[in-house]
């Protein structure tokens, strides 16, 4: 529905746009850890779903360090957990505001994040302490499949917490929840096949580059739903205009290059190497473009 | 007018634009009784208004927007801006940090201490009310004077003005004064509209007005367009879902076990 909208800018800026950017990552990596471990072939992609896991953790710690760097009191980021109002206390969970739910899923996709590092690198240095036999049964596949839920919140949460405002663009649109996270997962499939490509088997390279191709098939979807939402609402020039339309260019060369890369089952030569430049920076330009442009 | 408060009683404004002179006394009353020093003072080029906006250091803001009376002359439309106080306030649905309080006397409120400077609740108001402070670190708006009704005190702003447009009181008393003064228009042959007397637009507003003007001629949202933040948790989720089942189902498709020759 169209609506008119009054609201002023909330100033979000580049610490935002960056924590938007690695939560989609952070998540991403983890989920293909997860799916390479619980649907891929017994061991087959051993190094990938290690690697997946030893990327989520690393850089979702940077994410609540971005966050609390936005904040106008950074020494309040606590306040977002526990209640100060006086008289009050007690824990702080607003389930309305996508903020507070969010800042909970980051913290214990960090937590399950953090085990899973753990007992994944004490795994690659041949250790077998209790964090690895935790994790190499049935009660692993438990923590993998929780952090896996939680890691698909974490890197589709920050589209909802656009939506639920009165900015124009941001709440004329159900669709920036699944974009962010296609989008998420497509530069997390190929952060991790860089770092797979010397461990890893051509194989692996190969159903990491057909996975980021899929993300990028829902992605465009959602592109394509993204603009049909703003259409109705009568707010797509506002992400069109003012130059913007040279960062979906951005965007639509990284979905190209993905998609090329599911048709073909993979790059070699030179589009192996620029493939994921491109691809990363369309996910990078897409967040940009969706978070400046109505502000 | 002398006006008796105690907690647990509604208050709020009714803000009479007809009867508005723009002398911006309540501008002044704020921030002297507020303590807020404003912006430096530059030239908007827009009719008589250099405060521009409300903001962390405009909590009252005098509009004047020049427009054609229905004799073809010049005119004004002139109304003092403030927080309008929501019964269904958005900024309160997604603060994470339960800063934003409702008081006894049924106003929002900001408790400085609590707030983190987040600033969900800007990108919320559907009014554009609150401003961020880089001095404090948090956001500001509007607390109806807060202090002076503990002190059994109407708001500065009510007390300045020399017309009256701005009244102060319990909501129910205001929502009879705007009632009649509806009706004495209506009869001098005005089109008068009462925007946020009644629940139509966020619940009820605590501060209301009688706009001679459709409400976007004032930078409001008509009542369509008062929509609720909350409103898209609900498909938001619903898109993240579908996104991560598509999503999923695309890594499964890729990960899935099959034969092929593995040139490992």
């Amino acid at each position: 529905m169209d609506h008119e909208h009054f609201a002023v800018s909330p100033d979000w800026k580049w610490y935002i746009l960056l924590y938007f950017f690695l939560a989609g990552i952070a998540g991403g990596a983890y989920v293909i850890g997860a799916l390479l471990r619980l649907a891929g072939g017994a061991g087959r992609d051993r190094a990938a779903e290690r690697l997946a896991f030893l990327v989520a953790f690393p850089v979702v710690l940077i994410c609540p360090i971005l966050l609390t760097l936005d904040l106008g009191s950074p020494g309040r980021f606590w306040h977002m957990l526990i209640n100060t109002t006086p008289g009050q206390g007690g824990v702080n969970f607003v389930s309305r505001s996508p903020m507070s739910v969010g800042v909970w899923a980051l913290s214990l996709f960090a937590l399950v994040s953090f085990v899973t590092f753990v007992a994944t690198l004490s795994e690659v240095r041949g250790g077998r302490g209790a964090a690895v036999r935790l994790m190499a049964g049935a009660g692993g596949s438990l923590v993998v499949l929780a952090g896996a839920l939680l890691g698909l919140f974490v890197a589709s949460y920050t589209g909802v917490l656009l939506s639920v405002s009165n900015q124009a663009v941001w709440s004329d649109t159900w669709t920036l929840g699944g974009l962010f996270l296609a989008s998420g997962m497509s530069a997390a499939a190929v952060v991790v096949a860089q770092f797979a490509r010397r461990r890893a088997g051509a194989g692996t390279e190969r159903r990491l580059a057909e996975a980021d191709g899929w993300f990028a098939v829902v992605e465009l979807l959602f592109v394509v739903l993204f603009f049909i939402t703003l259409g109705a609402a009568g707010t797509a020039g506002t992400v069109l205009g003012h130059g913007w339309a040279l960062l979906w260019v951005v965007v639509g060369l990284g979905l190209l290059v993905s998609l090329l890369g599911l048709a073909r089952r993979g790059m070699a030569g030179a589009m192996a190497v620029v493939t994921p430049v491109l691809v990363v920076l369309g996910v990078f330009a897409l967040r940009a473009v969706i978070i400046f442009s109505p502000q | 007018m002398s006006v008796t408060i105690s907690a647990g009683t509604a208050y709020g404004f009714f803000t009479d634009t007809s009867i508005c002179i723009g002398c911006k006394a309540c501008e002044v009353a704020c921030k002297e009784w507020n303590q807020l020093p404003g912006n430096p003072p530059h030239f908007l080029g827009d009719s008589f208004d250099n405060t521009g906006q409300l903001d962390d250091m405009n909590w009252r803001h005098v509009q004047f927007r020049e427009t054609t009376s229905a004799q073809g002359g010049p005119a004004w439309l002139m109304m003092s801006d403030v927080c309008k106080h929501c019964n269904q306030a958005s900024c309160m649905d997604v603060c994470p940090t339960g800063a934003i309080i409702r008081t006894e006397f049924d106003t929002v409120f900001i408790q400085q201490d609590v707030c983190n400077g987040c600033r969900n609740c800007i990108s919320a108001c559907p009014f554009g009310v609150i401003g961020f402070s880089g001095d404090t670190g948090t956001v500001h708006k509007c607390t109806l004077c807060y202090d002076r009704l503990q002190a059994g005190m109407q708001p500065a702003c009510a007390q300045a003005c020399p017309t009256q447009s701005i009244q102060f009181g319990p909501l129910v008393e205001l929502h009879a004064r705007a009632d009649m003064r509806l009706v004495a228009l209506q009869s001098q042959g005005h089109d008068p509209i009462l925007y946020g007397r009644d629940d139509n637009v966020y619940g009820g507003l605590g501060a209301f007005f009688l706009l001679m003007d459709k409400p976007e001629s004032y930078g409001l949202p008509s009542t369509a367009s008062a929509v609720r933040p909350e409103r898209n948790n609900a498909p938001g989720y619903l898109g993240a879902l579908l996104g991560s089942v598509l999503a999923v189902l695309g890594g499964l498709i890729a990960f899935r076990r099959r034969n092929e020759t593995e040139a490992q």
